[in-house]
């Protein structure tokens, strides 16, 4: 299957090479080479402290590594656009603002006109199942209603790559297959998904292929279907089994 | 009174508009000098009004500076002098507002593309209960002094005549009962206006709350 | 931007101090708390047209402002200092335009047995001598320079007093009565300050009608020569006013509990 040249055109390819970070003289990533093809969902799978988070603020180009770079499409990450990129975090962060204008805020910013903006709102609200709380303050509301903003807020712009950063890792188990709903929509609209977890029963839901990561080293990145099956790596192989690694 | 509120509220508006940009810029920006200038900036808040009136006197004195403009004994002339003293007040009270904010907010909003420039009226706004704050505590300093307008104003009857030289004026006249319920009227002018912002506040911080 | 701003706050006030006819009257408390000026001025300004904004300070900080060119005619109570702003080119000419008296105030009490005496030098030197607590301007106003006139008359160093019985207010008179009043000190004041002033509290006047005591005040237009952008004409008229028989009826004519402050004793 050598598609390259339909791939270099695809701008959701992500890629990575000599991606070096460290700090204090400890390593926290050390990735000689990284592709992102496929159709995703990626998910990254690993231990606390394996850089997971790291990685993803590499790719997403909110830390400048200390070497190395990142190639969206083909092309260097020079500034974060909206519409390229777009990201989740574990703790959301919603504006002292209505739901709406969580969403609006993001809207206005591309320059859409009032009623473009109030049309793609209400969709984005209807997606979330948050028609209801529009007018409410979005800092009043659940732990799992405002993770569901966040995402709908990440995707208002049609991001080519969504990433998040153990979005359910705080959630019940209805929050959380609401987001992960919202995931899947996302990914079936043609986004492409980056999601570091812990949750390894959600990688088995979600994922399209799966990396691991270790001390800050890609210890392997398979398709999911083949990596829950047999997995290449002893640290995945420890991780699947539910055993501590180290 | 009217000639108080006049000033006063003018004063804030004119300080608003240096502190709120400033406070904005000392908590977002990363220049050199910028510890120096926020240790300026409290240090200020603590300004001697009749400091202040010496100097805006000096400047806008016929021998000073800005004497051309003849604006010494105006009302122009006591919006001045408390610019001069409001505004740190609000320009560091604004900083510490919108520094906390930011680092809250940074992350997400660099995340969704916003320069750090452009987030600036975003914090702005978010933090508009807390900047309220800054605002009214900037007023309460404006409408109760006394020797900076004294100095500038002249305390000129039906020009620049306000509640404090009033009762100043009164007081050195011996008519105590008379100074004290023009204090008093101050108080509560004060208390209103003061009072209805924060019932403002309060009424959209509980609506974010009451979902909780 | 400063400047623009300035111009355009001078703009939403009309720049009240550039019209023609407004004239700044550097003055002293005793003048203003009194309320001599609020009756008589009503009549200047009906009679010329001209607008008179009064701002009341100590005779020292009067002459001080009027100096920088912060105002346009001075009516000041301390000959000497008025003469030497005069001799400087500060102002244009001296006119006398009314007269009246200090009187010695104390606690009603009279701890140094001075009550009723007329000689304000020997009375100040028992009030030493008893180590009386004394209320003094302390602010270079034409009281303050009158009484140290006294003082050394009565060869007391208050100097070395300071901060003991002798207490320097820096402040005006009705602030300089209040705290006397408070204290049950003695004070010098001028007669029309403390007829008009509604604090007396236990203090009564125990020394009066000696004729160091007279306290003449006069009037002066500052120099156009000094500062070009003064209101010459008008200041002129308000000098003429004053020392004129219309002024000069005011001011006689000015009571306060049935009491005339001023006495009019212009030359012309």
């Amino acid at each position: 299957m050598r598609e390259g040249a339909a791939f270099r055109t695809d701008p959701r390819l992500l890629e990575a090479s000599g991606l070096r970070l460290s700090k204090q003289g400890v390593a926290l990533l050390n990735i000689d080479k990284l592709v992102l093809d496929g159709a995703g969902p990626t998910l990254i799978l690993g231990p606390n402290g394996a850089g997971k988070s790291l990685l993803l603020r590499c790719l997403h180009g909110m830390i400048q590594p200390d070497a190395g770079e990142v190639r969206q499409g083909g092309r260097r990450l020079d500034s974060l656009a909206c519409g390229r990129q777009a990201m989740v975090f574990q703790q959301p962060v919603l504006l002292r603002r209505t739901v709406q204008a969580n969403l609006d805020y993001v809207l206005r910013r591309q320059g859409l006109s009032r009623m473009a903006r109030a049309e793609r709102c209400a969709e984005l609200l209807d997606m979330g199942g948050l028609a209801p709380r529009a007018r409410q303050w979005a800092r009043s509301l659940s732990g799992g209603e405002a993770q569901r903003l966040a995402v709908l807020r990440a995707l208002a712009c049609d991001p080519e790559i969504l990433f998040l950063d153990e979005p359910s890792s705080a959630l019940d188990p209805a929050s959380t297959k609401a987001v992960e709903a919202l995931v899947r929509q996302a990914h079936e609209r043609g986004t492409r998904v980056v999601m570091v977890t812990h949750d390894v029963g959600q990688a088995r839901r979600l994922a399209g292929d799966v990396l691991v990561l270790h001390r800050g080293e890609v210890m392997e990145h398979t398709p999911a279907a083949e990596f829950f099956d047999r997995p290449r790596s002893r640290a995945a192989r420890c991780f699947l089994e539910g055993r501590l690694i180290l | 009174m009217l000639l108080s509120l006049r000033v006063s509220l003018l004063a804030v508006v004119f300080a608003a508009l240096i502190g709120l940009p400033l406070g904005a810029a000392l908590a977002v920006g990363r220049f050199p000098g910028r510890r120096a200038l926020i240790i300026l900036v409290n240090a200020l808040m603590g300004l001697p009004p009749v400091v202040v009136g010496l100097l805006v006197y000096l400047a806008l004195s016929r021998s000073g500076p800005f004497g051309v403009l003849g604006l010494l004994y105006t009302p122009t002339a006591m919006i001045i002098a408390q610019v001069v003293l409001v505004t740190p007040i609000i320009a560091a009270l604004t900083r510490q507002t919108v520094e906390m904010l930011d680092a809250e907010y940074a992350e997400t909003l660099r995340s969704l593309g916003v320069s750090r420039l452009a987030s600036v009226p975003t914090l702005l706004w978010d933090g508009r209960l807390a900047l309220m704050t800054a605002l009214l505590a900037g007023f309460g300093r404006a409408i109760a002094e006394v020797g900076a307008v004294m100095i500038v104003g002249g305390n000129i009857n039906h020009v620049t005549r306000v509640m404090t030289t009033t009762i100043a004026l009164e007081t050195s006249k011996g008519n105590l009962a008379l100074a004290l319920a023009l204090g008093a009227v101050l108080v509560i002018l004060s208390v209103l206006i003061t009072g209805a912002v924060s019932m403002a506040g309060m009424r959209s911080a509980s609506q974010e709350v009451r979902h909780a | 931007m400063i400047r623009a701003l300035v111009l355009t706050m001078a703009g939403v006030f009309g720049a009240g101090a550039a019209w023609a006819e407004v004239i700044v009257l550097q003055s002293t408390t005793s003048t203003q708390n009194s309320g001599l000026l609020d009756a008589i001025l009503p009549q200047f300004e009906a009679a010329t047209g001209h607008e008179v904004r009064v701002v009341a300070v100590g005779t020292g900080q009067a002459i001080r402002n009027a100096r920088n060119g912060d105002g346009d005619v001075l009516l000041v109570h301390a000959r000497a200092a008025e003469e030497e702003f005069v001799a400087q080119g500060w102002g244009v000419e001296r006119f006398d335009v009314m007269y009246n008296d200090f009187i010695l105030v104390g606690p009603a009490t009279d701890p140094a047995g001075i009550a009723g005496s007329v000689d304000v030098v020997t009375a100040l030197a028992a009030v030493a001598a008893a180590r009386g607590v004394f209320a003094s301007r302390g602010d270079d106003s034409g009281t303050h320079k009158a009484e140290l006139r006294l003082w050394s008359e009565a060869g007391v160093d208050v100097g070395g007093a300071s901060g003991g019985w002798y207490r320097e207010t820096g402040s005006g008179m009705g602030a300089t009565l209040n705290l006397a009043a408070g204290m049950q000190a003695h004070v010098l004041t001028d007669r029309a300050s403390w007829t008009a002033f509604g604090n007396k509290d236990g203090l009564e006047i125990l020394v009066e009608g000696d004729a160091r005591l007279f306290n003449q005040y006069g009037v002066i237009a500052v120099n156009p020569e000094r500062h070009p952008h003064v209101q010459a004409e008008a200041a002129q008229a308000f000098i003429d006013w004053m020392t004129g028989p219309e002024g000069q009826a005011a001011i006689a004519g000015f009571d306060l509990q049935g009491r005339q402050l001023f006495f009019p004793n212009a030359a012309r």
